[in-house]
């Protein structure tokens, strides 16, 4: 064996590039395939996993101090159904603010904040609702406050917050962040810093593991059980675990159709690399399997041998990937975590085991095919393939080609694919494979940032109102859910317009009203804005219908029609102060995770304004515009508020992040597929190139030669892959949608422009281009002695 | 007395190490020669050859052809040179099976960038002086050896070399095909086409050449002048 060691051995060692390839892409088609599998499971069940780390509350109940005591609560634990029991903690409803405007000393008058419970408690705990800690420390004076990570109100370390309102506010500094996946609280204090603080309520909190907690009905039983253990009207609220649940799994469903879709185009595409490469590596050794057969080693021998030489490089390759793809999921790990609100993810070591075995083994069984047929060849078989002639297929794409107006080298490398069908066949898959990554890429990027800034809404660079101070009151107003910002103040609504009409650098602008509103079928607060124009501009995107146009019409979300079970061109009552209302839906408009109802409509003549948008044209400095246009609002007894730039959605992050990085790795697995292809083909024909280069051929020549020969599998493949990657678009966007739950407006859906397309087939060139290039320098280079000597 | 077309001086060409292939060799080769290298295998004939038409640079020495030092080109300023000044012929044909035998005579000029309808019409009238014009459409493995060796030589003098050289051109061929080249190689020198060929055929030497050099172990042993090809003196 250790002859024949030695003759494949040092086969290896000539293919040097080879080896690197199956290397390369080995470790390539590990990393996605740990990344994609390891993140898929990690989004399988975060939400359960981490809710048992942290030993979380199956039902978190809000008490009223006036009518039950601590001690009653700690009683509770013996109810029957109840497993465990923590608390009672004290608890506190606070409005809160971001930190004062430099200058100002207090929160502006009638601006409002969120509401935020916070709990009194300053450890991780070591019964139900184990606290993790993800950045700075925990509270420990009364001025300090650690708030909830990955919640609606962010708020970095370090940052000053303004709880409580009037007179009573008092100015706190976030010191941490802790996760609590059972969502018992939105910050933390001490007890003497709570209760320091002016509370709209106050309240005790217990924390509840029941015996069976596996379905809604279970857990109405133990929460009848309480009630019935405590004084009537105790239980203010109770929340069950089932809810936090739906809710943390409803983000997490948005990734598993891009994990499934980029996971399988990764799969696939290292599938056929891997493949093509180990059987090229093979198949161009026929010659040297024909001799060792003639030297007396049996076909299984030499299959054997074979498969150990790809699988060397091959293991290699895995190992790397396994390591690389663990290194590249931890940053993204710790989004995600952020994202699915849980707790200390990692890559499960099993999914290691099986994207290093899968993938070795595609290694072998293609290395065993190829080796196997060559070793079925009789031996004369083998040695006479080295010297036929081999070019058969491609002559009549060389005659055609020749006759082309084009340089001699270009059309020389024009009728190359045509002789290797096969070959060519796997590279037009490689370089669609690459294609379509990108374009799915890169179409998901825009349509997740258009559905971003059709959900905020927040194109409107300048906002107008009776509020004073600096971006606070730009920040807190314009925000719906509140009441409005001021109530007395009624500026002539002609008068505004006129001033924002003449304002040099107004590009749209518009007047509205928001009024507090009941719907029928609705519970909790609702508010109808009445716009002066339809607010299209600020970002709003209809998913069907259109936008009103007169008083009467109305546009509203799809979850409020969906919870009111209406449909585009019903009638929806309304009831405002008393008084009701009748509007006509005329469109539906994509305004997803607000819970509140919303109703858009076209206001009357005469309608007190309160509020105005502007959108400034493009190259005017908002700051510079409202300073500007602070100078007429003075007479008005307005104020000009520039908005506050919009921090991108973690979630648009980690998913662009993800979908770049498998795109990244796509794309290299495909150049290194195209490389080894030209390689080899290289390697075919180096005495072809040789005698081309006894006839005067120059270096330059040859590479554009070896260049040529590519660029038409280069289009072929963009155009292959990119309306692949369009298609693949159209069912990734809709999948996502339905798992989120939401309608998607047109805009988002249709993402790809003729620029564009076109733009990714000349990507697919590039990419085949890109993949040539070292073999063609190769070519170029090679001595013209030597090659005409090779046989 | 002009110039000579081929000048070596003092070559030497040493292969990693080994024994030099060619030890301290200088000859010249006036235009309208035809020159015949003889010597056993791995004496350096093949060497010698490949140095002259810049396919090999010598590790000492200097090679001179038409006033151009070859031994200091460039990569692409050597395949100009060939494609401007060289014509080769090998032993094994070097014909591109995936082109037609039209398709590889024109090759060369197609390289060099020449006009479409010269080249079309230098291709076939050196296909019908060579007899094989019939075979303009047909791909060389359809050929037989001495016709594909003519249609080597119809390539290689396509862009009308100063100098052709040939390796060997009957050493693949029968007999008969063998008689035919070395017809077509004295006609070529009776029209003052410059030839150096190399050749373990003695005869092929008596017949063509107007001197012998006969090479051992990298050196020139001797260097014979005949009067005229003896084919052309018949
Ligand atoms: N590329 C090379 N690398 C190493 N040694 C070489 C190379 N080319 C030729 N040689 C060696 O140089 C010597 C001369 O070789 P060359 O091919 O010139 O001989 P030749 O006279 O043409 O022989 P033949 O009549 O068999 O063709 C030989 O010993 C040969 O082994
Ligand atoms: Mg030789």
């Amino acid at each position: 064996m250790s002859a024949l060691t030695r003759v494949v051995g040092s086969g290896l060692h000539r293919r040097w590039l080879q080896t690197v390839v199956i290397t390369l892409a080995t470790a390539a088609a590990v990393t996605s395939g740990v990344l994609g599998l390891g993140l898929l499971v990690a989004s399988n069940a975060p939400f359960e996993h981490a809710f048992a780390a942290q030993h979380g509350a199956h039902l978190t109940v809000q008490a009223d101090p006036a009518k039950v005591s601590a001690d009653q609560l700690s009683a509770t634990a013996d109810v029957p159904g109840v497993e465990e029991a923590t608390g009672p903690f004290r608890t506190a409803q606070v409005m809160v603010f971001p930190g004062l405007p430099p200058g100002a000393t207090a929160v502006p008058e009638g601006a409002h904040g969120p509401v935020l419970t916070v709990v009194a408690r300053t450890a991780a705990g070591s019964g139900i609702d184990r606290l993790s800690l993800t950045e700075g420390r925990w509270a420990t004076e009364p001025d300090e406050v650690v708030m909830a990570a990955g919640g609606d109100f962010r708020v970095p370390v370090g940052d000053e917050l303004v709880m409580g309102e009037g007179a009573d506010a008092r100015e706190v500094t976030v010191v941490g962040l802790v996760r609590s996946v059972s969502a018992t609280a939105d910050a933390w204090m001490t007890a003497e810093g709570l209760a320091a603080l002016d509370a709209s309520s106050r309240g005790y909190e217990m924390l509840y593991r029941l015996d069976d907690a596996s379905s809604a009905a279970r857990i109405a039983d133990a929460r009848e059980a309480l009630g019935a253990a405590l004084p009537e009207g105790a239980v203010a609220s109770a929340r069950s675990w089932l809810t936090v649940k739906h809710a943390a799994n409803d983000r997490t469903s948005l990734f598993v159709p891009i994990l499934l879709m980029f996971g399988g185009l990764s799969l696939l595409l290292s599938v056929l690399i891997v493949g093509t490469v180990v059987a090229g590596a093979v198949g161009s050794t026929v010659r040297r399997i024909g001799i060792l057969k003639a030297l007396g080693f049996t076909p299984a021998e030499v299959v054997r041998a074979y498969v150990a030489q790809a699988l060397v490089p091959a293991a290699a390759g895995a190992l790397v990937g396994v390591a690389a793809g663990n290194l590249v999921a931890v940053p993204l790990l710790a989004d995600t975590e952020d994202l699915y609100g849980t707790v200390a993810l990692t890559i499960a070591p099993w999914v290691d085991v099986v994207a290093l075995v899968g993938v070795l083994a595609v290694v072998t069984l293609t290395a065993s095919a190829a080796a196997g047929r060559a070793g079925r060849l009789s031996s004369v078989d083998a040695l006479a393939v080295g010297r036929t002639p081999t070019a058969r297929r491609g002559q009549r794409a060389a005659r055609v080609a020749a006759r082309l107006p084009l340089p001699r080298p270009v059309t020389l490398g024009l009728a190359r694919p045509f002789s290797a069908p096969a070959r060519t066949a796997a590279m037009v898959l490689a370089v669609a494979f690459g294609a379509a990554a990108v374009t799915l890429a890169t179409g998901l990027a825009t349509s997740l940032n258009r559905v971003q800034v059709a959900a905020d809404h927040s194109a409107a660079d300048v906002f107008v109102n009776g509020v004073e101070g600096g971006p606070l009151g730009a920040r807190v107003v314009p925000k719906r859910g509140t009441e409005p910002a001021i109530r007395p103040k009624a500026p002539d609504p002609d008068r505004v317009a006129a001033v924002l009409e003449s304002q040099p650098g107004t590009a749209h602008w518009l007047g509205y009203r928001e009024t507090d509103i009941s719907v029928p079928g609705l519970t909790g607060e609702s508010s109808l804005v009445e716009y002066t124009a339809n607010p299209g501009w600020v970002g709003y995107e209809l998913v069907s219908g259109r936008w009103f146009s007169r008083p009467g019409e109305a546009v509203v979300p799809t979850e409020l029609l969906r919870s009111t079970d209406r449909e585009i061109g019903d009638t929806l009552t309304l009831t405002r102060d008393g008084e009701s209302l009748a509007l006509t839906i005329v469109g539906e408009v994509f305004d997803p995770g607000d819970n509140d109802g919303l109703v858009l409509t076209q206001a009357r003549s005469g309608t007190t304004l309160t509020d105005w948008m502007v959108g400034v044209t493009g190259g005017t400095d908002p700051t510079t515009y409202a300073d500007a246009l602070q100078q007429h609002l003075d007479a008005l007894d307005l104020t000009a508020h520039v908005d506050g730039p919009d921090g991108a959605d973690e979630l648009v992050v980690v998913i662009d992040a993800l979908a770049g990085l498998l795109t990244l790795m796509l794309v290299t697995v495909a150049g290194l597929g195209i490389l080894n292809a030209v390689v080899l083909d290289v390697r075919d024909r180096v005495h072809d190139i040789g005698i081309h280069k006894a006839l005067g051929m120059t270096p330059r020549q040859t590479l554009t030669s070896v260049l040529s020969s590519v660029m038409s599998i280069g289009l072929v493949g963009g155009l292959v892959g990119v309306p692949a990657g369009v298609v693949l678009h159209g069912i990734l966007l809709p999948a996502m949608a339905r798992g989120a739950g939401v309608e998607l407006p047109r805009v988002v859906l249709t993402v790809y422009g003729p620029v564009l397309l076109t733009a990714f087939v000349l990507g697919g060139l590039l990419l085949a281009v890109g993949g040539a290039l070292l073999p063609a320098g190769w070519a170029a280079r090679t001595r013209t002695a030597t090659a005409l000597r090779t046989e | 007395m002009a110039t000579p077309l081929i000048e070596l001086d003092a070559v030497t060409r040493r292969y990693d190490g080994g024994p030099p292939a060619l030890d301290e060799v200088s000859l010249t080769v006036d235009h309208g020669e035809a020159v015949a290298v003889l010597g056993p295998s791995g004496s350096g004939k093949s060497t010698l050859l490949n140095l002259v038409a810049g396919l090999d640079r010598p590790t000492s020495g200097t090679v001179t052809v038409d006033g151009t030092r070859i031994d200091t080109l460039g990569e692409a300023a050597s395949a100009r040179y060939r494609r401007a000044s060289v014509g080769l012929v090998f032993q094994f044909f070097n014909l591109l099976d995936d082109l037609t035998v039209f398709d590889n005579v024109v090759l060369p000029a197609q390289l060099a960038g020449a006009s479409r309808a010269e080249t079309t019409r230098r291709a076939n009238d050196l296909l019908g002086a060579l007899g094989i014009d019939r075979h303009a459409r047909a791909y060389p493995g359809r050929l037989s050896g001495g016709e594909r060796q003519r249609v080597a030589v119809a390539r290689a003098l396509m862009n009308r070399p100063a100098l052709l050289l040939a390796d060997e051109p009957t050493g693949a061929l029968d007999t008969a095909s063998g008689a035919d080249v070395r017809r077509l190689l004295t006609d070529l020198y009776a029209d003052g086409q410059t030839i150096v060929l190399v050749t373990h055929d003695r005869t092929l030497a008596a017949e063509c050449a107007t001197r012998t050099v006969e090479v051992v172990d990298g050196r020139i042993a001797s260097d014979v002048a005949l009067a005229t090809p003896r084919a052309a003196r018949r």
